[in-house]
């Protein structure tokens, strides 16, 4: 070494020259190599190695500047003055579109944004909704174009529906696969509380990254056909300095609107009217009271939601902890949600940095108190000319409709009073949920293009519960009170490894990744068997079926290859090989393979110079994805009997004996397969400034996994899953962000989105008859009674209904329907009209600052969703009003309908549901540096600002598309506060 | 260079440690799961342990009885309705009785209204729910008798009197298929044919004719008559009796079903079921209650129990639904409350001269508050309600479910009073080897128990006429599942000779095509299989 350096330096004072060297790293210390560095104004300059190191040499003593370029990177200039020696000066380039070199988290790794191939869209903690948001989810609703998420209602901690790319399924899951921090998440709830994902402190998650279409999805395989959420939690920064942060956000829920039925004096109105027809008995229920019985049941809801934070590090061991905790009130009285969070991860990089360690593990302990939600439906019927209170202490005190035949009892059919059923009932629910992971990365020294990386995953979770309706209680009077009970545990682990090749070829201009690896998980389901008592708790009513615990894996070796050539052209190619243990051994295999190129045209010599243009890049992929999470069985390929409870025997002379039930089965049974194809471009003008994709896609759904009528005789029941239908949706995803005004005191930027998707049901029969269909979604006003229905040709489950006919008036006529096939009568002259799917829907955001204040919304609209109106449709008839000993409440739709007769399946009542919704807006003041605070923010939010609607409901914001009395969602007035020290 | 070494040495050693950790999560964690059932029964366990025999037989019988394997609900045998309507009697109940003048239903559920109204087609989803019923109980029927054959019984090691039991376990399987196979040719008349040799699968079963499908009925009941239990030697099990008694139904309606009378052999097989020592029920009413499994006259059940036979269809569902307007859900043991379901037409109520249940007992209608007329489909007030079964024994106890909601009162499915008239009828249209004295004395029995022990109310043999025979088959079974067969027997069923309140969808009445004898074979299966005909006119 020391016989090196003497010989170098000799030579160096024997040209007299000098010679700079260096390192050029990119914003996260990564070396960046094939950057070139030169001195300005001679032709002297050097490119880095793949290590990032430069070297300049022969450079005549003097002052100099110096240029280092990247593409993609802000040119960075140094002066240096040079003598007789070797000056080492490195360089930090900052990436000239952050956008771009933005790194995402794909399945099994990470891609810089600009070398994506495929549909991935990444939202990080910055760019999340504001306000108070309790699950995950609802961070991102609106905000990424293709992905619809509606929250299923108001009820504290309730789950949303997430739909990406409009689902592939009929009868099998349309939710999308959920990875957090690695761990893929069992699609099953947790007992005791509303939503699984609410167990997921929001305050926790840096990242959302959504992958949408196969070429992305692919290497999840057989969970991927509906999309992949990829869900990453805050880490631990680098420096040992203890950070604090702590926010509180406190808010108010108020109820927005009430279902439209008739006031106590409109009752009282139509009741005596003669076209209503109450006989003289029925007349002299009608009460004195004027009870708005929805006012009764609702209340103003506060909750809090606090979070503290800890980051910082120990002897080099970056960390971050958290605790949050949330408690909130619904506005359904006596619905509470409390929840406990706790988060811990711990990173590090050992052995001079060649083994990266990432920790996660999160606790969560909630405690939810439900209310009883039929209290909602049973508030919209309710007479309102009957007072809350009945006056004697029979049934808690309560009003209730009795028994026509005077025997004192409540009436069996009449609704139980909404207030009575609220305070006399206690659903107590309480979950654990433990989740988390290790995440070894080692690169090989010896070989540094070779990485090798194990995950190991974990998540429990436990559910309990118990509902009590006391002895006095007239919704249970026959059996004196109820108690039930209910537990279930889950939990899955998962191990995935994979080694990674990365190499650049120089000389041909070509870099490529390749990468090799196997996952395994596990899940495991087990949900005990309780018997229900009496309020007593001893009188024990019905015994609880005998459960199963289910268990079942999936293993899986993987692989994917990324070539790039002249870093324009790129090609990503990836094959997963899943074999569940839920199919035969014959049909446990599927392989899901992809393809996609994508080309950076701004990296073509004639875009090259065109400034206005940022970025240009196109995009073309295929794949196939699939779909193993079946409903009803876990095994039903397999022939099992099933046992009876001690309720389903049966007498043989003095004796029951239980029953052993043979199960259908399919042994044919296997994946659901879904290919896609997605062309997409994605563009950038003005550095970035303005910048978004559109993107097309086309899914064909094949061996759809059917729930489906089976020729009599030829199974053990009437139905089966079998792999027997087609269908196929297209659709276009555009997303648009704009940064409008960027300047020191004022800046603006603005997103918008609009998506459209289109779902075809191709077949849904074995023999391919085009006249099969499939009736679903139950509606109330009849036992059975269907709305929906899938059928070729058409979006599933559009509306099955008759054609109102309408009066000169414009109101409808009743009973009188368009006899569409011409036969006389109107008997089967049911047609498909519209369904609950959106056609469109769109997110807007915009976000303003002036100085220190922030101001932002979001806007989000949903057009050409229709929703059937059951709660105006299984009431909205005068037969709705008068029954034998009891009189309902009606909606007010009467008044135009004049309906003498429930008209269920008139399309009256298959209601144009587009909207406009302002989610929400927010205001902010921030501080910054005060009262020796880092920083110090304080914000208003106001949450489901206004909608805008023809909807005659409550909400016209239904994913199911039955409107079937809605815990309604609030808006929500909020104040916080959010320091950091 | 030391260093470097060292530095090596812990990266292998680092790698040995993810190696060793992936290797044993991977291996402990692999291949042993492939079968992961957690102690479910798979068919090939379940047929080793004859403990298991008796089990999977008594399914056989709960499927006419419920709904699923969780009583009341929440495991169904069959989807596509309503579980609680799911269930075999509750829709047998649907097709025999509310398509004709005994009932009419007030609830707006899906098609029902179609039924009374005689406007039905394909995609009648409770028609379909009988249909699909039938073969779900045929299936199990078929699934039972193929693990139970002498082949599979010897391999699996079945012997001694076990062996014995099972064989006779699997006459009442045949038994039960016999009987879900009468139905079909009943109501469906041509349909699809399984049996034993057809196994688990997708393939189109071939349809068979209804005169064919008679004939496997007939020998199928004659073949087990050697292995069924003599009359009466375990209350619930199909035994002897159960089988003439379905021979005899089978060959009163031969003339519909195959174009030929068989009276002479329905005399022969009800003569059999008479001399086995069932009695009349003293009290017509008591025939009906919660202890009604006591009773002597009952051949063969469909049973239900408060606490260990609970569903939403059967009598629940006979029970709660008859109940309405100003009765008294407790006076039927019912205190969770009646459902107001049905009400009968003025047509039946014609049946009786005096309505008030004085004299003839079986005029068991609830007439306070109550309309004559049907002028309302939807209005439960509207025909009188009927007051026949409850869930109260014959000395006033309330059944054993503590909610009042499911009863201990069992369907008579065939009892000694049927196969008099059975014999009565047959002599009537001409069999030989009984005598219309005999028949006679058999309808006074009825009669005299009608009457409550009084002979005012018998008939002169000059009386007994066929007219009266169906007359008196709806005063003695009313609700009790035969309606609709005996009407179409007598041809009044779609014809105009025989006018009830909203047939055919009028509110006097009004006849309707003849092809409404026979149901339609539902759209879902017409599709399943398309080597299926589809009955004439629908």
């Amino acid at each position: 070494m020391l016989l090196c350096a003497f010989l170098m330096m000799s030579v160096m004072a024997f040209a007299q020259t000098g010679s700079i060297k260096g390192k050029v790293v990119d914003e996260t210390n990564q070396p960046l190599p094939g950057a070139s560095v030169s001195i300005d104004g001679s032709t002297l300059g050097s490119v880095t190695d793949a290590n990032g190191n430069y070297a300049i040499t022969g450079v005549k003593s003097g002052n100099y500047t110096l240029t280092a370029r990247f593409v993609g990177y802000i040119a960075a200039k140094k002066t240096a003055t040079v003598s007789n020696s070797v000056l080492t000066l490195d360089f930090g380039l900052k990436p000239e579109n952050t956008n771009l070199n933005e790194v995402v988290v794909i399945g099994y790794g990470t891609a810089r944004k600009k070398d994506l191939t495929g549909s991935v869209v990444s939202i990080t903690a910055k760019d999340f909704n504001q306000g108070p948001i309790t699950t995950p989810e609802a961070l991102i609703t609106g905000k990424v174009s293709g992905v619809e998420i509606t929250s299923n209602s108001g009820a504290p901690g309730a789950g949303s529906t997430i739909r990406i790319r409009g689902g592939a399924s009929i009868s099998a899951s349309n939710d999308p696969l959920i990875v957090i921090d690695g761990v893929p998440v069992s699609n099953s709830g947790i007992a005791g509380i509303d939503n699984a994902l609410a167990t997921i402190n929001p305050n926790d998650i840096e990242s959302f990254n959504i992958l949408k279409d196969a070429s992305a999805t692919a290497i999840y395989g057989s969970r991927a056909s509906n999309g992949v959420i990829i869900i990453t939690t805050k880490k631990g920064k680098g420096s040992d300095k203890l950070t604090v942060n702590f926010s509180s956000l406190n808010s108010l829920s108020k109820i927005t609107k009430e279902a439209p039925v008739l006031t106590a004096a409109q009752f009282r109105e139509v009741t005596s009217s003669a076209q209503a027809g109450l006989t003289d008995l029925q007349k002299a229920e009608v009460g004195t009271a004027n009870t708005d019985w929805q006012k009764q049941i609702y209340q103003q809801a506060f909750s809090t939601d606090n979070n503290i934070s800890f980051t910082g590090g120990i002897k080099g061991f970056p960390y971050r902890l958290s605790i949050g905790y949330l408690d909130q009130d619904g506005i359904l009285k006596r619905d509470n949600l409390k929840r406990t969070t706790v988060a811990l991860n711990i990173n590090h990089d050992f052995l001079d940095k060649s083994l990266k360690i990432d920790f996660n593990i999160k606790g969560t302990y909630t405690d939810r108190l439900f209310a009883n939600q039929g209290a909602i439906g049973s508030a919209v019927v309710f007479d309102p000319t009957q007072p809350v209170y009945s006056g004697n202490t029979k049934y808690g005190g309560y009003f209730e409709w009795l028994d026509a035949s005077g025997n004192g009892n409540p009436s069996s059919l009449a609704p139980r009073n909404p207030v009575g059923l609220l305070n006399e009932s206690t659903g107590h629910g309480y979950s654990k949920r433990g989740l988390g992971n290790l995440s070894l990365n080692y690169t090989f020294p010896f070989l540094k293009e070779l990485q090798a990386n194990a995950t190991f995953g974990g998540d429990i979770t436990d559910g309990m519960g118990n509902n009590l309706t006391p002895a006095t209680a007239a919704a249970s009077f026959t059996t004196q009170g109820a108690y039930s009970q209910y537990f279930s545990e889950n939990y899955t682990y998962n191990a995935d490894y994979y080694l990674k090749y990365s190499k650049d070829f120089k000389a041909i201009k070509s870099h490529l990744d390749v990468q090799a690896g196997y996952s395994y998980q596990y899940f495991h389901f087990y949900t005990k068997t309780e018997n229900n008592y009496a309020a007593d708790r001893t009188t024990q009513l019905s015994v609880g079926q005998q459960q199963f615990p289910g268990q079942y894996y999936i293993e899986s070796p993987f692989g994917r290859l990324n070539y790039s050539f002249m870093d324009r052209y790129l090609l990503t190619a990836t094959i997963r090989d899943d074999r569940s243990s839920r199919f035969s051994e014959k049909n446990r295999n599927g392989y899901f393979p992809s393809v996609a190129l994508a080309w950076r045209i701004k990296e073509e010599s004639f875009l090259k110079s065109v400034d206005a243009i940022s970025d240009l890049k196109l995009r073309v992929g295929y794949g196939v994805t699939g779909q193993q999470d079946i409903g009803g069985s876990l095994f039903p390929y397999l022939a099992v009997y099933d046992p009876s409870n001690i309720s389903a025997g049966y007498q043989f002379g003095g004796a029951f004996t239980n029953t052993l039930r043979a199960d259908a089965y399919n042994t044919l049974i296997k994946w659901e397969q879904t290919a896609t194809s997605n062309i997409a471009l994605d563009y950038g003008f003005l550095n970035g400034r303005i910048n978004g994709s559109v993107e097309y896609y086309y899914k064909k759904t094949k061996d759809l996994l059917f729930d489906t009528q089976v020729g009599a005789g030829t199974n053990l029941t009437n139905h089966v899953y079998a792999n027997i239908g087609n269908l196929h949706s297209t659709g276009i995803d555009f997303n648009i962000n704009v940064i409008a005004i960027t300047s020191k005191d004022i800046n603006w930027s603005f997103g918008y989105n609009i998506s459209y998707n289109k779902i075809t049901t191709e077949n849904i029969s074995a023999v391919n008859d085009p006249e099969a269909s499939r009736a679903y979604g139950g509606i109330p006003g009849g036992v059975g009674n269907t709305i929906e229905l899938v059928k070729r040709g058409y979006t599933p489950f559009s509306f099955y209904v008759k054609q109102q006919v309408y009066g000169e008036n414009g109101k409808p006529l009743e009973g009188v329907f368009v006899d569409r096939n011409g036969n006389g009568n109107t008997i089967d002259d049911f047609y498909l009209y519209k369904h609950p799917n959106p056609t469109v829907f769109m997110g807007f955001n915009s976000n303003f600052s002036y100085k220190k204040w922030n101001l932002g919304f979001t806007l989000r609209a949903n057009l050409d969703n229709y929703v059937y109106n059951a709660v105006q449709a299984s009431n909205g008839a005068y037969a709705g009003l008068k029954f034998q000993g009891y009189l309902n409440n009606i909606p007010n739709s009467i008044l135009q309908t004049n309906f003498q007769q429930y008209q269920l399946y008139s399309d009256y009542y298959v209601e144009n549901a587009s909207f406009l919704r302002m989610d929400n807006a927010n205001l902010t003041y921030n501080f910054g540096k005060v009262a020796g605070l880092t920083s110090l923010k304080v914000t208003a939010n106001v949450q489901n600002v206004f909608i805008v609607t023809k909807y005659t409901g409550l909400d016209p914001e239904v994913s199911s598309g039955i409107d079937n009395n809605l815990y309604p969602r609030p808006r929500v007035y909020s104040l916080g506060i959010n320091v950091a020290f | 260079m030391k260093y470097n070494i060292i530095m090596k040495i812990r990266h292998l050693k680092t790698l040995v440690l993810i190696t060793v950790m992936g290797t044993a999560v991977t291996i402990t964690s692999c291949k042993k799961n492939l079968v992961p059932l957690g102690g479910q029964l798979t068919t090939a366990d379940v047929y080793k342990d004859f403990k298991n025999y008796k089990p999977v037989l008594a399914k056989l019988y709960t499927s006419f009885a419920l709904s699923g394997q969780a009583g009341p609900a929440g495991n169904p045998d069959v989807i596509g309705i309503d579980e609680g309507f799911s269930n075999y009697l509750r829709e047998y109940f649907n097709m025999q009785e509310l398509t004709t003048d005994e009932a009419q239903i007030v609830w707006n559920d899906g098609t029902v209204h179609n039924l009374h109204d005689m406007n039905w087609n394909n995609q009648n989803e409770f028609i379909r729910a009988m249909y699909d019923r039938i073969f779900y109980e045929i299936s199990l029927d078929n699934e039972f008798i193929r693990q139970t054959s002498d082949a599979k019984l010897s391999s699996n090691g079945i012997a001694g009197s076990d062996l014995a039991l099972a064989k006779q376990y699997r006459a009442d399987a045949r038994f039960l298929r016999a009987l879900a196979y009468y139905h079909a040719l009943d109501i469906f008349g041509n349909v699809p044919f399984v049996t034993e040799n057809d196994n688990v699968g997708v393939f189109f079963p071939k349809q068979i004719q209804r005169a064919d499908l008679f004939k496997y009925v007939e020998s199928e009941l004659i073949a087990i008559d050697g292995d069924l239990g003599a009359p009466r030697f375990e209350y619930g099990r199909a035994d002897k009796a159960a089988a003439w008694t379905l021979l005899a139904k089978l060959y009163l309606n031969a003339k519909v079903y195959t174009g030929t009378d068989r009276s002479t052999d329905a005399i022969t097989y009800a003569s059999k079921v008479i001399a086995a020592g069932y009695t009349l029920e003293p009290h017509f009413k008591n025939m009906f209650l919660a202890d009604n499994d006591k009773s002597n006259e009952m051949i063969f059940p469909i049973e239900s129990d408060g606490v260990h036979t609970q569903g939403y269809g059967g009598m629940t569902y006979l029970i709660h639904a008859q109940v309405g307007g100003l009765m008294d859900p407790v006076a039927f043991g019912i205190k969770s409350g009646g459902w107001s379901g049905f009400r009968t037409t003025k047509q039946y109520v014609s049946l009786f001269s005096d309505i008030s249940g004085n004299t003839d007992k079986r005029a068991l209608f609830f007439t306070n508050g109550q309309n004559l007329d049907i002028k309302d489909e939807f209005t439960f007030t509207d025909g009188y309600a009927i007051q026949k079964w409850r869930n109260v024994t014959s000395t006033g106890a309330v059944g054993t479910d503590i909610t009042g909601n499911f009863p201990d009162t069992d369907f008579p499915l065939f009892r000694l009073a049927d196969v008099y008239l059975m014999y009565a009828e047959a002599v009537l249209r001409g069999g030989t080897g009984g005598s219309t004295n005999i028949a006679l004395g058999y309808i006074n029995e009825i009669r005299t128990r009608a009457y409550d022990g009084s002979t005012t109310g018998n008939i002169t043999s000059g009386q007994l006429t066929l007219p009266f025979i169906l007359d008196e088959r709806g005063r003695e079974l009313l609700f009790e599942c035969t309606r609709r067969t005996d009407l179409i027997r007598f041809g009044k069923f779609t014809t105009a000779d025989y006018l009830w309140a909203w047939k055919g969808g009028a509110a006097n009445g009004t006849g309707v095509e003849d092809f409404r004898n026979l149901m339609p074979i539902p759209s879902t299966d017409m599709i399943n299989n398309p080597t299926l005909k589809q009955n004439q006119g629908y």
